[in-house]
């Protein structure tokens, strides 16, 4: 009888402590990222969007933000740290913000207009003595607009750009702004203040093993109370290798993993994970040299190349998960516009149009196209081509690849469609953040950012296409602004001007414990709404 | 002794001077760009000069060599590019984890190996023999990358018995020697095992095979000695050549655990490796070689100091 109790009060006891772990682990959420090490944390992010997105908009804050809100609608921009902002009615080179008042730092210090010159001057004066070139590499390309900064008051902040430029608020959007007192507190020294950074954002840096975990708690001061995190801790784990992520998530060892592989997604949802997805910002083209001799010149032929891809076929390769492109930007964007060049799979048009243009059976089209077998955001860039490749043979257009790995194509990206190492590419497959009028239509065919000045890789230059980036830029009505906005992605889908494939839909995995996420239109994403059950 | 060990320590030197060349120039020939891992790629032509010069990226390659064995010889190894870090911390940081890896497979494997590769020496062409045979090919063959993956499907998604990633709870910083932390080593060190496990067997099957068919065998035999004292002696003669294939195994299992450590996203030195390889860090690839290359320099070293105290024939030659 005794043994019997014995046995009873040591079976209570172990369940006594499974469930206290179990309660533990309540608050936890724990993130395999794809990125190979802790995005930089001292304030301007380094690993691309996953960066921003982990290390960025948790533990930091920017004068203007992106509403991560909703599922159902692009997003716009929203006042961050700035309430509101506006350009001088006469000089409309000067923007004057007005500050947030009472935002603390993690440090408790205070967030001021004084604290966004020194955050500018840390990006952009490398006279100053707080000038970090790591965190300078990654910001000062994203406000290429600011000419001069100064505080009027603690709490007016007014920025000077080169010439008229109403996507300065997009632009602003990036920067980060990290803590002056903090970076004294460490002796002014950056690596420091990487092991213990201080922002504004709702989550605080509390541990940090490179390469291995960051952990993050709620800042229960931050000043939008909707943002305080719910969790109780939120931890970072870099893990590279897609397989070792789907292992880490299917055994429990985390809770959510970014970017599972398509043949993974059957095993998870049938052992009950969930997939969440959502159309967002993303691009999966390729780009075409416009270059003198380039068969690309020819609108025919450019259209023919967009009529001849299944793209309902290749989402079967991709297990669904991406949108088929009906132009440049997705198709739900609020720049998407009124195009009239239908993007659809019509290989006998397709076929048309190339014997139009000159080509046929017995003079097919011979193109060579850059692509690499794999890369960061890139989908499945190898098995994709292979199939692009077989579409375009079908209406006679003959695709020789040059593959070459993922670190040497960023390079040949930069370098353009007349650089040598190239190799007369006609094309190259790349993909990339599209999110504000920057990144999603000016840097991809402004003249001016024709490479290797820019990212401007066929080295097109049209007068038309020109006026309408101008206006963009001098548009400084945000609703007046979105409508040329969609005139000009307009005129990249008729002109053809990319051969428009697919965009991402950022699939994430996770545990049926994780509630509470709304997957934004996004490249970041909101954590502070997610509970664990 | 002291004058063998002062002999083969010398030529260590030029072998090290040769390995820095090499790791230095092999890096500068592949094909990428160091700043493509700091850089957005809007980043235009001025400033990724800037960045360029503020690296020393634009000075001649003898010039940045000198500089970089001139850092070397003060013990700076120099930052690494992507993150920032000092490259001494991240390589040797990360060179303990991959010891504590290598040494724990060596545990399992040399034992296993040396076990298996007497017992098909001393049964040889018997059925256990082809069995021995057919255990140890089977190591050397199966793509240990593979078995991981299979290792993990097995034990950690099926049964739940081991985590499939990392080093622990807390990672590899808060490292100690409990369960909790042990039980992340299991299947990495047993996956890593198995290659050396089959060559060990194989070789310590073919030394003792042809120790155990030599005439002073037989003679040892006639002398009226045990089974036991024989395979004693059997044992010493073929452990000078067994020691040093286990120590350049241990070199392997250091270095070339690059996979496996990807497979586990265990912190080590192949993981690390990797990661420079894929963001073109040139100072953290030339130093992380660096310091794999001199480990098995020095492994060679100890191995052939090793060989020459058990066996006095090698020191005479």
């Amino acid at each position: 009888m005794l043994g019997i109790k014995r046995s009873f009060s040591a079976l209570m006891l172990t369940a006594g402590l499974l469930s206290a772990q179990t309660a533990l682990a309540q608050g936890t959420l724990r993130i395999g990222m794809t990125a190979a090490d802790i995005p930089l944390t001292t304030g301007q992010t380094d690993q691309g969007g996953e960066g921003m997105r982990f290390m960025g908009y948790t533990v930091y804050d920017s004068l203007i933000e992106w509403d991560l809100t909703s599922a159902d609608k692009p997003s716009t921009l929203i006042p961050g740290l700035a309430t509101e902002w506006a350009v001088d009615a006469e000089d409309k080179t000067k923007w004057i913000f007005k500050i947030r008042e009472g935002v603390k730092f993690h440090d408790g210090s205070d967030f001021t207009a004084e604290s966004a010159v020194w955050n500018l001057d840390k990006l952009l004066d490398d006279t100053s003595e707080q000038y970090d070139p790591r965190q300078a590499a990654q910001g000062k390309s994203r406000i290429p607009a600011v000419a001069s900064y100064r505080a009027i008051d603690p709490l007016t902040l007014e920025i000077t750009t080169k010439t008229p430029d109403a996507t300065l608020p997009y632009q602003l959007a990036w920067i980060l702004m990290s803590s002056k007192a903090n970076w004294e507190a460490h002796g002014k020294d950056w690596e420091q203040v990487a092991m213990e950074p201080s922002g504004t954002g709702p989550w605080k840096l509390e541990e940090f093993v490179p390469r291995e975990r960051a952990e993050m708690v709620p800042f229960a001061e931050y000043w939008d109370e909707t943002r305080v995190p719910k969790l109780d801790k939120m931890v970072l784990i870099p893990l590279p290798e897609p397989n070792a992520r789907s292992a880490a998530l299917l055994s429990g060892q985390v809770d959510w993993i970014e970017a599972p592989a398509p043949d993974t997604i059957p095993a998870m949802t049938a052992n009950g994970f969930v997939i969440s997805s959502n159309a967002y910002p993303h691009n999966w083209t390729w780009h075409l040299s416009r270059l003198e001799g380039s068969p690309w010149n020819d609108i025919r032929v450019r259209k023919a190349a967009n009529l001849a891809i299944d793209r309902e076929g290749m989402g079967a390769l991709l297990g669904g998960l991406m949108v088929p492109a009906k132009g440049f930007l997705p198709p739900g964007s609020q720049w998407f516009g009124k195009p009239s060049f239908d993007v659809r799979y019509d290989p006998d048009e397709a076929r048309r149009l190339l014997a139009e243009a000159g080509y046929g059976p017995d003079k097919p089209l011979k193109v060579k196209a850059l692509i690499s077998p794999s890369g960061s955001g890139q989908m499945l860039p190898l098995p994709m081509n292979e199939y692009i490749q077989q579409n375009l043979a079908e209406v006679g257009i003959d695709v020789e690849f040059m593959v070459v790995e993922w670190n040497q194509m960023i390079n040949l990206w930069r370098a353009g469609a007349a650089d040598p190492a190239v190799e007369g590419s006609q094309s190259i497959n790349f993909t990339y953040f599209i999110q504000d009028p920057f990144t999603g239509l000016i840097r991809h065919l402004s003249c001016d950012l024709i490479a290797p000045n820019g990212t401007n890789w066929g080295h097109y230059c049209d007068p038309e296409m020109e006026e309408l980036f101008t206006k963009i830029r001098n548009t400084f009505d945000p609703a007046e602004q979105d409508e040329v906005m969609r005139r000009t992605h307009e005129k990249f889908v008729d002109d053809a001007l990319f051969l428009m494939v697919t965009h991402d839909v950022a699939p994430r995995a996770m545990s049926p414990k994780v509630k509470g996420f709304v997957q934004a239109q996004n490249w970041y994403q909101n954590f502070s709404s997610i509970t664990m059950e | 002794m002291f004058s063998y060990f002062l002999r083969r320590l010398i030529l260590v030197l030029p072998v090290a001077f040769g390995v820095s060349v090499i790791c230095f120039l092999l890096v500068q020939i592949a094909p990428g760009d160091p700043l493509t891992a700091i850089m957005p790629v809007d980043a235009t032509a001025e400033e990724q000069a800037a960045m360029r010069a503020a690296y020393g990226l634009d000075r001649p390659l003898p010039v940045q060599y000198a500089i970089w064995v001139g850092n070397l010889a003060q013990g700076d190894m120099g930052r690494s590019i992507a993150t920032g870090r000092p490259v001494a911390g991240e390589v040797f940081g990360a060179v303990q984890n991959s010891l504590l890896l290598a040494v724990s497979a060596a545990v399992i494997a040399f034992p296993i190996g040396i076990f298996l590769g007497f017992l098909a020496g001393y049964f040889r062409d018997t059925a256990l023999d082809k069995a021995v045979t057919a255990v140890s090919i089977a190591g050397v063959s199966v793509p240990n990358y593979w078995l991981g993956i299979v290792l993990v499907i097995i034990f950690s998604v099926n049964l739940g018995w081991l985590p499939s990633m990392g080093a622990g709870p807390g990672g590899s910083r808060d490292w100690s020697w409990n369960w909790e932390h042990m039980r992340h080593l299991v299947l990495p060190a047993v996956t890593l095992a198995v290659v050396p496990i089959g060559i060990v067997a194989r070789t310590v099957r073919a030394l003792s095979g042809d120790i155990l068919s030599m005439d002073f065998v037989q003679a040892l035999y006639a002398k009226g000695m045990s089974r036991f004292d024989v395979l004693i002696h059997v044992g010493r003669n073929a452990a000078a050549t067994a020691l040093s294939v286990m120590g350049l195994q241990l070199g392997y299992l250091l270095g070339g655990s690059i996979l496996i450590e990807t497979v586990f996203n265990w912190p080590g030195s192949g993981f690390l490796l990797s990661n420079a390889i894929f963001q073109r860090d040139l100072p953290l690839l030339q130093g992380t070689i660096l310091v794999l290359a001199l480990f098995f320099v020095a492994m060679n070293l100890i191995v052939d100091v090793a060989q020459a105290a058990i066996d006095p024939r090698i020191k005479r030659s």
